[in-house]
């Protein structure tokens, strides 16, 4: 899933602070199961917005409203029919949604209330780690099922580099290292000999190197 | 000049400091009148907005107050709680607010003393921080009215 932070409070409140009529927006999907942007954090944050307001007397209007999917254009159609009674939007999920609804509403001012951060997943309850970086061309096949590009601080694929100590990378002491990882599960799986073959240099086109990328399925097409 | 009493919400836990409430009471230890209790099945149930709904209607201070810990009926509520305790407070710190107005206190059903004692102290804190940072505002807005 998509991974993402909410942004400094006081970030936020300077994108709105000139607006009297706000729509806040949470996603149901990644965000709310990575706690950055769901229903409840919806909550939270209009509730800490208010008190802001009340502070310096004013009183601003708040709409919560938590889509299915906020990078869905059906479902940000939900936010039609209250479009017109707001001044700005701020939206809570990643940036694909933020950008869906402000391509969508292009007559408002849209603003991102988290920081996207990565595709990961949970490694224990509170805690989510980078696992994928969406390269286009999946190596897990070849690699054990660990990824050399999210995972290994250096996208090597051919690794480890020197910087291996003890299982660890040396960027920090408590990253793995990706490459000894990959290693160590090979062998578990009796395919060293994958390991012994050099990788080419990837086709980092597929990654995104090739501008913005986009798939096409004529069968679902409408 | 008016006495600022303050409004205070404690989030109870019924196992242990609503107990230690009735305690005080059976005892006649009296505790501050500022104090308005809301028992919860546990702390674990007292979730962040909980708090900063009781901040938005106007309270001065909050406290959670569950068992001691390592003594949670439900395992680890108090714990869960004490985090959401500190969610409130980073969030009331981001809005310049101060993080002494909201606190995890811990108590076991037969500590109707302390019970009447954290709500003591509890209400001097408050008293000394003043009102709420939305009460000033009101009132420097009722002044203003009454000045022009
Ligand atoms: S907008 Fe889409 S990608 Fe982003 S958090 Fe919501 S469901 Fe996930
Ligand atoms: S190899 Fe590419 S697609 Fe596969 S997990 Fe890694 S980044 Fe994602
Ligand atoms: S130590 Fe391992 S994970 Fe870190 S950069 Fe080198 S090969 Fe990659």
């Amino acid at each position: 899933m998509i991974t993402a932070e909410q942004k400094p409070l006081n970030e936020i409140l300077d994108y709105i602070s000139p607006y009297d009529r706000i729509i806040l927006v949470g996603c149901n999907e990644c965000v709310t199961v990575c706690a950055a942007g769901g229903r409840k954090e919806v909550g939270l944050l209009a509730s800490a917005l208010h008190l802001n307001f009340l502070k310096h007397g004013r009183t601003v209007e708040i709409k919560e409203i938590t889509l299915e999917r906020q990078c869905d254009p059906e479902y940000a159609e939900e936010l039609v029919s209250e479009i017109d009674r707001t001044d700005a939007i701020l939206s809570m999920a990643c940036g694909c949604g933020v950008q869906t609804i402000a391509a969508r509403y292009n007559e408002k001012p849209v603003f991102p209330a988290v920081n996207t951060k990565f595709m990961g997943a949970s490694v224990s309850q509170g805690i989510w780690e980078e696992k994928c970086q969406g390269c286009g061309d999946c190596l897990l096949g070849i690699t054990g099922g660990i990824c050399p590009v999210a995972r290994c601080s250096k996208h090597l694929l051919n690794g480890p580099c020197g910087g291996t100590s003890k299982g660890m990378c040396e960027i920090a002491p408590d990253v793995d290292c990706a490459w000894c990882l990959i290693w160590e599960r090979l062998k578990a799986l009796g395919m060293e000999k994958r390991y012994e073959e050099i990788m080419e240099a990837k086709d980092f086109r597929a990654a995104g190197g090739g501008g913005p990328r986009r798939i096409i399925r004529k069968d679902l097409s409408l | 000049m008016k006495i600022f009493e303050p409004e205070i919400v404690a989030f109870c836990c019924h196992y242990c400091a609503y107990t230690a409430a009735d305690m005080a009471g059976s005892k006649r230890i009296s505790y501050p009148a500022n104090v308005k209790i809301i028992r919860v099945p546990c702390t674990g149930k007292v979730d962040a907005i909980h708090i900063m709904k009781a901040f938005e209607k106007g309270a001065d201070g909050v406290y959670v107050a569950g068992c001691l810990q390592g003594d949670c009926h439900f395992k680890n509520g108090n714990t869960r709680a004490k985090y959401r305790v500190e969610q409130v407070q980073i969030i009331l710190g981001d809005l310049g607010w101060e993080k002494q107005r909201v606190a995890m206190i811990n108590m076991s059903a037969g500590m109707g003393e302390r019970f009447a004692r954290t709500a003591l102290e509890f209400t001097q804190t408050i008293k000394q921080l003043g009102p709420s940072p939305i009460k000033i505002t009101h009132t420097d807005i009722n002044q203003q009215a009454i000045r022009f």
